[in-house]
């Protein structure tokens, strides 16, 4: 033990003392980023590390909302069938200067073009490279959607779409969407090593990649050209911390400015703590039990009904939650537009779930709860909330067996049916109500099994379907809230709750904002006291 | 047989193990584990009777209270409750029920399993033999709680199949202990008598062999009962093993990491019990192995 | 000793074929479906599927996948990872050095504490000392070590503050891999205060780790130098009125020697292990979290790889041993060969 005083005498008290000289910002991530490039992807932990950090957008999200803004392109305007999207490119943006590569020119139309292509174009040079698998952009079927994209000049670019599609602006400052250089681009493919593009990063954004150690570090340093002003901070780091303990205990020694997924067990104590700024937001998310309504009896309106009377959801929030999630009524969460308050949620009152089931002619159901092995933003605990469900079915006469599968098992059988009742959830993509209800609940993504309810009802549907064809908001609006309606009443799920996003911060961070769509941002006004 | 000869063998074996009793209690420290041992067997057994709620029953009114000798605890539950306020004693005590059946299944596996591989391999020699042993080498080769998280991983996280993992991983050691017993006992002139006599090859191994090298082997279970609910534990830990609400101590353990700062208790008392009882197997083992072999005995 | 180096070599290949069968085998027979598991609740086309599985080869019958695998490995390469799409073999030589790091701390600990309480134990054989240092290192042995790991961190860094809970270096030095051993670059790094903090972050998971080879080794020093001590000629020399200290000195070390690269051989392998959970509770950036991560991620390719790397490590320090085995030893070579 004489080795461990030795070590603490040295090592205590550098942590903090340090920090003055260079302002050096510490984000604890929770996580590796799978790679650098945010297009091959889909981890929220590598949009992170990539392209909040190392890149821009032709569009990006104000910080704080899902508002769109400009970004690489200054303004943008759509033809009135909303079939033509024209961007004006920015003027005298700077990609960032490298170990490896040095820009001769400024971003212009070709970027733009290269970053695209490459995914669209399965001709395109670099289309395979690093294994080639362009996740959102396929999930966002950009493929269908795109008819062409031209160079007009090189400071304008014109996307011709196939059919009209509300939200694609919106797509266009999702992280897939991240700008390359073409220039580096061409000097890889001379050099023989294209797959550098994705390991060696270069952008425009305000910070300039480093160096990265797996499972361990990642650190940027100012771009000091940047076009939106250089930032406050002079060198970033990502310290990669998986455990939210430790990284607790590390933000509480000063190691960390800023940490993602606090443990709902600690919140309490990060609240009391007066080193900690503990902000929160709710989160753009949604977890839910989806009933396989292709089953008996859950093809029943009614026992559907029963069931989602029998559960405590407040239960639910306190145990599982820890008060860091709200209960959810809609398939939406309250941040996203179109959100329909006037619905009632089911209240828990397990005598009128028992005389629904009976009414329904069910009784001495035995049935299963399925329980992800993984922990999602919208439910930090499966396992826990299907231990609490069990025992409140149980008081209305339902015995309900735990099933569980590895992650991509439980995806793929749930995705065929095999289940009685399912946990899930979802994160929203671009803030369009869109990105919920249809994919989660339309006639298609029930035959494609994305529905995971199985559910396909005609009124809701052609609702959704309308709503897809319109450009103004006012009108999308009231058919959603519509939607919103239907659904309660048919109860195809229990909507269980949105997560609250709790992001502790240290009191010298100053700036710092908490993003609906869940990434971290440390430019815009961040800054350390 | 005769009837003399019987009961010279009774007498024999009587006798052997009074010599055996005499140095096994020699060691306090050696019955102090087999008295802790018994203690825990008797909490298994009884688990239903003796634990004072059911370890399943959610006390949601009472989550996280801490033990009674805390602030804040209540004697209702001595060792504090969990999320949910389940009566983490119970929960341990339950628990005692798991591992020692999963430390006992592992070991009856990998020892019935190694024993008869062992035996076949020192038998036959030639390719039978290098085959069972090159098999072995690589079953060791790599670290066996790596080779049965994959195992498990193969297999479907869950206790039963943990058991399976584990044993696995701990077959080669019974295989190599085994075969070196036969080959050293083969040559030996009681089993060639016995095979003059005209004893086959079963009743050779099984019968003349085997019970001359039953010590190495007793002493080797019980390591390996010892490491069995390590193991087991390990994996329920990593989440691949029992899995929650089942309170396998591991389990309980991994249920309860992220408790681990605002309640301690839920994560230090289960791992408690964990060092104790294989402190009490691996202390009854020592006493065991002086007692069985006859090499220390004489120092 | 060539004669004994190659008949080694010689039982090595049909193990090491044996792995690469098992590591083969068990991604196959995994379940569960990496395609799936990559596209998360977004779900994939059954057209995108069937794609994406023909590109990692999965629709081959299995003997030709065996056979191509095989191949690749005997040309050095073990495939790509799903996850970073970057070589397995290059993520894996990337993290090996933290892990090396960690389990030679582990292990010299355990010998410069374990040798010394084995020693004096033998020494002071029967004595209240003995028998509280042997209790003690049982207790070791009997440590569940994800535990002791939780213990540690809740005492010494949650409550007392006094070392830091992951990683292995404050992030205020930028510290350049050059060996990958922290403990040597931050020297190598001008970085004032570096090696300091490496230190200061190796101490827990070091002594986690190295808590049960502590046991073994001081346990197993204390019956070999009981048998030693109960030697003839130590019995003289202890006659001709040598002190206990001087006839340990000449004698009985290089017995002692002798069970302690035995031990480490032995414990290689439980080095390793441990290493999976004493990094997924330290959060070192070493391979048994890695691999660990691998296997929940149905990352098929790095567990692959990752099985064939480390039995290779087992392996290759297994030969290292027995090789010293025979040097201090030498009436072994012959005993064998």
């Amino acid at each position: 033990m004489k080795k461990t005083l030795l070590a603490v005498s040295l090592g205590l008290g550098i942590a903090l003392s340090a920090s003055a000289q260079a302002k050096t910002m510490v984000f604890c991530s929770e996580g590796s980023p799978e790679g650098f490039n945010p297009s091959l992807y889909s981890a929220g932990t590598t949009f992170d590390a990539s392209s909040q950090t190392i890149f821009n957008r032709l569009v990006q999200f104000e910080p704080g909302t899902t508002k769109v803004v400009p970004g690489l392109a200054e303004s943008w305007t759509a033809s009135d069938d909303g079939l033509e999207y024209t961007f004006k490119l920015r003027k005298g943006v700077k990609f960032h200067t490298t170990k490896n590569f040095t820009p001769s020119r400024d971003f212009n139309a070709d970027d733009i073009l290269f970053t695209f292509n490459r995914m669209w174009k399965e001709d395109h040079p670099y289309h395979g490279v690093s294994g080639g698998d362009y996740k959102y952009f396929g999930w966002m079927s950009m493929g269908d959607l795109l008819k062409s994209i031209e160079k007009v000049d090189d400071y304008t670019v014109k996307f011709t779409l196939n059919m009209a599609e509300a939200p694609f602006v919106s797509n266009m400052a999702m992280d897939f969407a991240s700008v390359m250089s073409a220039e580096y681009a061409d000097q890889l493919a001379a050099q023989g090593s294209m797959e550098d593009i994705d390991h060696k990063p270069v952008g425009t954004g305000p910070f300039v990649f480093k160096s990265y150690q797996k499972d361990a570090m990642i650190r940027y340093t100012a771009h000091d050209d940047y076009w939106g002003g250089r930032s406050n901070i002079d060198k970033l780091v990502f310290a990669i911390t998986t455990d939210a303990n430790v990284r607790y205990q590390k933000m509480k020694a000063g190691e960390c400015h800023v940490m993602p997924y606090p443990n709902p067990a600690d919140l309490a104590a990060m609240d009391a703590d007066e080193d900690i700024n503990l902000m929160r937001q709710e989160g753009l998310n949604v977890g839910y039990l989806a009933f396989n309504t292709e089953k008996a009896p859950f093809n029943q309106k009614k026992v559907r009904q029963a069931l989602n009377m029998a559960i405590n959801k407040q239960a639910i929030l306190d145990v599982v939650f820890k008060g860091a999630g709200s209960i959810a009524k809609n398939p939406i969460p309250p941040t996203i537009w179109s959100y329909n308050d006037a619905v009632q949620d089911y209240p828990y009152n397990p005598g009128k779930a028992k005389v629904l089931l009976r009414e329904a002619g069910v009784s001495g159901l035995k049935t299963n709860i399925w329980a992800m092995p993984v922990q999602r933003p919208y439910n930090p605990n499966a396992r826990r909330m299907a231990e609490l469900i069990q025992a409140d079915w149980a008081k209305v006469g339902v015995e309900a067996e735990i099933v569980t599968y590895e992650w991509g098992e439980y995806l793929k059988r749930s995705k065929e049916g095999e289940h009685d009742t399912v946990f899930l959830g979802w994160t929203g993509d671009n803030g369009d109500p869109d990105n919920f209800m249809y994919v989660l609940l339309g006639c298609d993504a029930a035959k494609s099994g994305g529905n995971r309810a199985r559910w396909c009802h005609e009124e809701f549907d052609s609702t959704l379907r309308q709503a897809k064809q319109i450009t103004d908001q006012a009108e999308r609006t009231k058919l959603y809230e519509q939607a919103q309606v239907i659904f309660k009443e048919e109860a195809p799920w229990v909507t269980i709750a949105h997560s609250v996003v709790f992001k502790p911060v240290r009191k010298e961070v100053t700036g710092f904002k908490v993003h609906p769509l869940g990434s971290h941002i440390f430019y815009d006004g961040v800054d350390l006291k | 047989m005769t009837a003399t000869s019987s009961t010279a063998n009774i007498s024999v074996r009587r006798q052997q193990w009074q010599e055996f009793w005499f140095y096994f209690s020699e060691s306090k420290t050696a019955v102090a584990g087999l008295v802790f041992l018994l203690l825990v067997i008797t909490l298994a057994l009884f688990a239903d009777i003796i634990s004072p709620h059911d370890p399943a029953e959610q006390y949601r009114q009472f989550a996280e209270i801490p033990p009674a000798w805390m602030e804040g605890g209540q004697i209702r539950f001595l060792f504090g409750t969990d999320y949910a306020g389940r009566d983490m004693l119970s929960r341990i005590i339950h628990g005692s029920r798991l591992s020692l059946v999963a430390g006992c299944i592992v070991v009856l596996l990998s020892l019935s399993i190694g024993t008869v591989l062992g035996l076949i391999a020192g038998y036959s020699r030639g390719w039978v033999e290098a085959i069972i042993m090159r098999v072995m080498d690589t079953i060791l080769s790599v670290p066996g709680l790596l080779m049965a998280l994959v195992l498990v991983a193969v297999l479907g996280p869950g206790l039963l199949n943990a058991m399976v993992a584990i044993a696995i991983t701990y077959t080669p050691y019974f295989v190599r202990l085994t075969r070196a017993s036969v080959i050293s006992e083969i040559n030996r002139d009681y089993v060639t008598a016995s095979r003059v006599a005209g004893a086959g090859p079963l009743r050779l191994m099984f019968v003349s062999v085997l019970p001359n090298c039953a010590a190495p082997l007793i002493v080797q279970a019980t390591l390996s009962f010892s490491t069995a609910i390590l193991d087991t534990a390990a994996l329920g830990f990593l989440g691949m093993g029992a899995q929650p609400p089942m309170p396998e101590w591991g389990t309980l353990i991994a249920e309860n990491r992220d408790l681990m700062l605002s309640a301690p208790w839920t994560v230090t008392l289960p791992g408690l019990a964990i060092l104790l009882a294989v402190l009490a197997i691996n202390l009854m083992g020592d006493g065991l192995r002086d007692a069985l072999d006859p090499k220390l005995k004489r120092s | 000793m060539l004669r004994f180096l190659l008949q080694r070599l010689l039982v090595m290949i049909p193990v090491f074929f044996g792995v690469t069968l098992v590591a083969f085998g068990f991604i196959r027979a995994l379940p569960g479906d990496p395609v799936e598991v990559l596209a998360g609740e977004r779900g994939v086309s059954p057209e995108r599927h069937a794609e994406l599985t023909a590109q990692l080869g999965f629709d081959k019958p299995l003997w030709q996948q065996y056979l191509s695998y095989v191949g690749d490995v005997l040309q050095g390469d073990l495939g790509v990872s799903l996850v970073t799409n970057r070589p397995v073999l290059e993520e894996f030589m990337e993290l090996f050095p933290a892990t090396a790091e960690l389990a030679l701390c582990a292990i010299i600990f355990a010998i410069i504490v374990g040798l010394p309480i084995g020693l004096i134990a033998a020494i002071r054989r029967g004595s209240l000392l003995d028998q509280g240092m042997m209790s003690l290192s049982l207790v070791g042995y009997s440590m569940p070590i994800f535990w002791w790991g939780l213990l540690l961190i809740i005492l010494f860094s949650n409550t007392l503050n006094l070392t830091p809970v992951s990683g292995r270096m404050s992030f205020l030095f930028e510290v350049e891999p050059v060996t990958g051993f922290m403990l040597i670059d931050s020297l190598l790094s001008d970085e004032e205060g570096a090696f300091a903090s490496a230190v200061h972050h190796l101490v827990l998971p070091a002594v986690v780790l190295g808590t049960i080879p502590l046991a073994v080794i001081a346990r197993q020093t204390r019956s070999a130098m009981l048998e030693v001590l109960g030697e003839d000629y130590v019995r003289t020399a202890r006659a001709k009125g040598l002190s206990p200290w001087r006839i340990v000195a000449i004698h009985a070390l290089r017995n002692a020697m002798i069970t302690v690269v035995t031990v480490i051989g032995l414990q290689v392998a439980v080095l390793l292990a441990g290493a999976i959970l004493t990094e997924t509770i330290f959060g070192w950036p070493g391979i048994g979290k890695w691999i660990i991560f691998s296997v929940f991620s149905r990352d098929y390719f790095a567990v692959q790889g990752g099985l064939l790397l480390i039995a290779l490590c087992v392996m290759t320090v297994n030969l290292v041993v027995d090789l010293l085995y025979g040097l201090i030893n030498p009436r072994i070579l012959h005993q064998r060969s």
